[in-house]
């Protein structure tokens, strides 16, 4: 709706424009609704009716909470999740503490931690996880043959922990850091100057100020956890609540209530962390950092410190490589069982994909730059229309798809299915939920909070000033969007592309709902069924290979373009 | 509250950042009770001297003493010397009560005597009634007096101010600057203010030292170094001054360009002499320098002349009253100079 006081100063070319944006805005809440809201709204709502009579009831979260298995699957997910916190706090807090506190040469190696676990998938590097830690995994083997014991590490729980939280770890080094780097050393000062120092100090004036980003961080690597279907399924765990939920739904069918009373609690859950750590962020803007003053002062470390850190990095480094490492032993061995390394090596597995399952590659590049696509035109006139006109209830559009963040694949998946089950497409698609199509739509769905991000930031670097210099030089606004503005935004829309490219081509808690037939699956569906047997984990191994590839390229190439986009702002000095 | 008076002496200090010398051969006496102002531009190792003196920074090379007791090589939290951060480094996530608690918990000291300790203090800087707040929820004002009150609460020997006032805005920090000496006077605390603003160092401080490139220019009460500048970056650095270069002829400075100034006080190797804008009158004819108006500026209670001589530009302030008609450019006019205020300089 166009604002009278903007037309007023505006003039005569606003109508057209701002009813542009409308209408664009209009079609984008349509797009929302249809995708995200309402087969949401709807798994939510069937969670409520009892099955055959169609009336609202409570009975089937008392039948929940009353099936054994169920119990067990919730406290399981619960205890997973928070030990998952707890080991990833472990491994994230001395990296932390040594790059924040100390001048060490091993910095660069740390930031390196931080980012390589991210460009594997958890549920890719599982199954060589358990390879290499399992009960007989090449760790176990060698701790029996020489020292006599096992540690089970992969033992049930303790396998999904252990994946989860090497995986997702860097959430909390990289809150945690950020915190850490925002404390300005005149915090630490005045409480030196006033007689505090040490362990004290650290406990009364550093840690409280670290907090709110470490809980930050904490509140999201529980919820990735909880919701997290790909890891439990590929490690066999199945009493945890996201597969409870896929094996319902796939197995007892669309129907059974259970499946949705564990997407409400998903839900539920993913909400409330999401509002917890909103809440511990809130009004607790620590960043005491002032102007030319530095962070904490770093000190120099002593040479038995050193031994010391570079001792926990090597460790560390060494567990968070270990999925890579039996990955890649996975795709290039012949046979792996029973031994610490592979009989023999061999490309054979790569020479499989490629003639029996190149399908599953090239679904996976249509799939996720489809979705990359919709996600950088939805992210770019979502961020155009928040921030630059003045279209009633704008914001709405934001709220609407940074929502997805607190959606569990599982549960958009669900919706999908109840929702779009039964309608025939024309011209012999088939039904709508088992089209190949509505998986592009999920990923897209899935990944549009972060693209939006992206491009947001992006107009927020573009100055309002670059735009009025075109208009009073006579363009119209349709043709400074055209040539001034999209331009701008290129490097920022393009890393929001690579992104979102390279996290859909390995998701998969949404689509193994969605996949109707095998030759319509993607990579991250096409790993999943390889590794069911023992047969097919070297081909599995090999697409984990691609995917990881895909993943870090992605990482690497929006990286550079971020850099070289940051690198030109800073040339051409722009003021904001 | 009783404090018990401290002195400062800080002898030959020396202090490096990796290669680059930030002060060399620091040498200065502090008196007890004295209110003593660090001055000089960015850079010139004033904060350096300050955060040195507190115990942050490199260890330094040299002697500081407080009292008798030689500091230099103590860490920060056994100095007892309190220190307002320029950045006021209030902890966002206590109360202001616990803000100020703080240095006295640290000290082991007994609840029951806390809790009067803390509430004198916040008292003395008028600031009881928000005790319970967040500094969050304070005004720069309001921040500046509780990082005051944590400081005083701890009784310090010495109380080192960094920049306390360049976070306000101007109105308040007038005001500021005038409740800070009646505090420091009541209180009785030898204290040491870093500034780079001449105002604010003239106005406060009993003596100061102007420090620049890690060197201390000059030590004296601000109208010393005002009226007998010993080099030419000192009496640049406070206030305006035309400094013109000649030598002694007899008892006359002569300029490089031959003018003849008489001067007060003869010094034999001077090589430089300080005209201050205002010790110098204008007139149409009979001064000892002839130029012409270059350039005019009207600042209300004041004209300032830009007089073109022999010896360079030189700027001339008079004092403006209604229906006296100034000079206008391009005019001739002639400049006198009083003896009595024009110090020479010899470096």
């Amino acid at each position: 709706m166009p604002d009278t006081s903007q037309t007023a100063s505006r003039g005569f070319t606003l109508f057209p424009r701002l009813s542009g944006a409308a209408v664009a805005g209009i079609l984008i809440a349509i797009f929302l609704m249809a995708f995200l809201i309402l087969p949401v709204a709807q798994v939510i709502y069937v969670a409520f009716l009892d099955a055959r009579t169609g009336a609202f009831t409570l009975q089937n979260f008392q039948d929940f909470f009353s099936t054994t298995l169920f119990r067990e699957s919730f406290v399981n997910s619960f205890y997973v999740s928070a030990m998952s916190v707890v080991v990833a706090t472990l491994i994230a807090l001395p990296l932390a503490y040594i790059t924040t506190r100390f001048n060490f040469a091993g910095t660069a190696a740390i930031q390196a931690l931080g980012i390589i676990p991210l460009i594997m998938p958890p549920f890719v590097g599982a199954v060589a996880m358990s390879l290499l830690f399992g009960r007989n995994g090449s760790i176990n083997l060698l701790l029996n043959q020489y020292f006599g014991f096992r540690i089970p590490f992969m033992e049930g729980l303790n396998g999904v922990i252990l994946v989860q939280s090497i995986h997702y770890f860097p959430f909390i080094l990289i809150n945690l850091s950020a915190s850490l780097r925002n404390i300005d050393r005149s915090m630490e000062e005045a409480a030196q100057n006033l007689g505090s120092h040490g362990v004290r100090m650290f406990r009364r004036i550093v840690f409280p100020l670290a907090m709110p980003g470490y809980l930050a961080g904490a509140a999201l690597v529980f919820i990735k956890v909880f919701d997290d279907l790909g890891t439990p399924l590929l490690l066999n765990v199945n009493n945890m609540l996201a597969p409870q939920a896929y094996l319902r739904i796939t197995g007892v069918g669309i129907n059974d209530p259970m499946g949705y009373v564990i997407s409400f609690i998903l839900v539920a859950f993913s909400v409330f962390s999401l509002w917890a750590s909103f809440l511990f962020m809130r009004g607790k803007d620590y960043a005491t950092v002032q102007k030319g003053g530095g962070g904490l002062s770093r000190r120099d470390l002593k040479p038995s410190e050193k031994w010391l850190a570079w001792g926990v990095i090597v460790l560390i480094l060494a567990m968070v490589l270990s999925p890579h490492i039996g990955l890649l032993l996975l795709a290039f061995g012949t046979i792996w069982s029973f031994s610490p390394l592979p009989d023999g090596f061999t490309v054979q597995h790569f020479g499989t994909i490629f003639t029996q399952s190149s399908q599953y590659v090239w679904n996976t590049i249509v799939y996720a730059g489809s979705a990359a696509l919709i996600d950088v035109v939805l992210g770019t006139a979502i961020a155009y229309i928040v921030i630059r006109t003045k279209v009633a209830g704008r914001k709405w559009l934001d709220y609407m798809a940074t929502a997805a963040l607190a959606v569990p694949g599982v549960v958009l998946g669900i919706g999908y299915l109840r929702m779009f089950h039964g309608i025939q497409l024309p011209f012999g698609l088939g039904q709508m939920s088992s089209f190949w199509g509505i998986i592009i739509v999920a990923l897209a769905v899935r990944r549009l909070p972060y693209a939006l991000r992206a491009c947001m930031a992006a107009l927020q670097q573009v100055s309002l000033s670059l735009e009025e210099a075109a208009e009073s030089l006579g363009a119209s606004r349709a043709s400074t969007i055209r040539r001034i503005v999209v331009p701008l935004m290129t490097g920022g829309i393009l890393a929001g592309f690579v992104t979102s490219f390279a996290t859909a081509a390995v998701e998969l808690s949404a689509t193994i709902m969605l996949v109707g037939r095998s030759s319509d699956a993607p990579l991250a569906y096409g790993i999943y069924l390889y590794m069911q047997s023992p047969a097919g984990r070297g081909p599995g191994a090999a697409l984990g290979i691609l995917a990881v590839v895909i993943v870090a390229l992605g990482t690497y190439l929006s990286q550079r373009i971020i850099e070289r986009e940051r690198a030109r702002q800073t040339m051409t000095g722009q003021q904001h | 509250m009783t404090q018990t008076k401290a002195g400062i002496r800080i002898e030959d200090l020396h202090l490096s950042f990796g290669d680059t010398k930030v002060l060399e051969g620091i040498d200065m006496v502090i008196e007890p009770g004295e209110f003593f102002a660090f001055l000089g531009p960015s850079g010139s190792g004033k904060s350096t001297l300050l955060r040195a003196i507190a115990g942050f920074g490199p260890t330094p090379r040299g002697r500081i003493l407080i009292g008798d007791r030689d500091i230099a090589k103590l860490p920060p939290w056994k100095r007892n010397v309190g220190m307002v951060f320029q950045s006021y480094a209030l902890w966002p996530h206590m109360s202001v009560r616990r803000n100020v608690a703080f240095g006295l918990e640290e000290r082991r000291m007994p609840a029951r005597e806390i809790g009067p300790r803390v509430e004198r203090a916040l008292e003395t800087v008028g600031l009881l009634h928000l005790a319970d707040r967040m500094p969050a929820q304070l005004s720069g004002g309001q921040q500046q007096r509780v990082a005051l009150a944590r400081t005083i609460a701890i009784e310090p020997q010495v109380l080192l101010l960094d920049e306390p006032l360049s976070n306000l805005d101007a109105a308040l920090r007038v005001q500021m600057r005038r409740e800070l000496l009646a505090l420091q006077r009541k209180l009785g605390l030898t204290t040491i203010f870093v500034t780079h603003d001449q105002e604010e160092a003239n106005t406060t401080s009993d003596r100061m030292a102007v420090l620049d490139k890690g060197v201390i220019q000059q030590i004296g009460t601000p109208q010393q170094l005002y009226d007998q500048p010993a080099n030419a970056f000192v009496a640049g650095f406070l206030g305006t001054a035309n400094i013109l270069k000649g030598a002694m002829q007899g008892p006359d400075f002569v300029t490089a360009a031959g003018q003849r100034l008489p001067v007060a006080a003869p010094l034999g190797d001077a090589n430089r002499i300080v005209l201050r804008p205002q010790n110098i009158r204008i007139s149409g004819s009979g001064g000892e320098i002839a130029g012409r108006v270059a350039h005019r500026e009207f600042l209300g209670s004041q004209i300032r002349y830009l007089v073109e001589t022999p010896d360079g530009q030189i700027i001339v302030d008079t004092l403006h009253s209604s229906g006296q008609p100034p000079y206008d450019e391009g005019a001739t006019v002639s400049l006198s100079i009083d003896s009595q205020s024009a110090p020479l300089l010899a470096d």
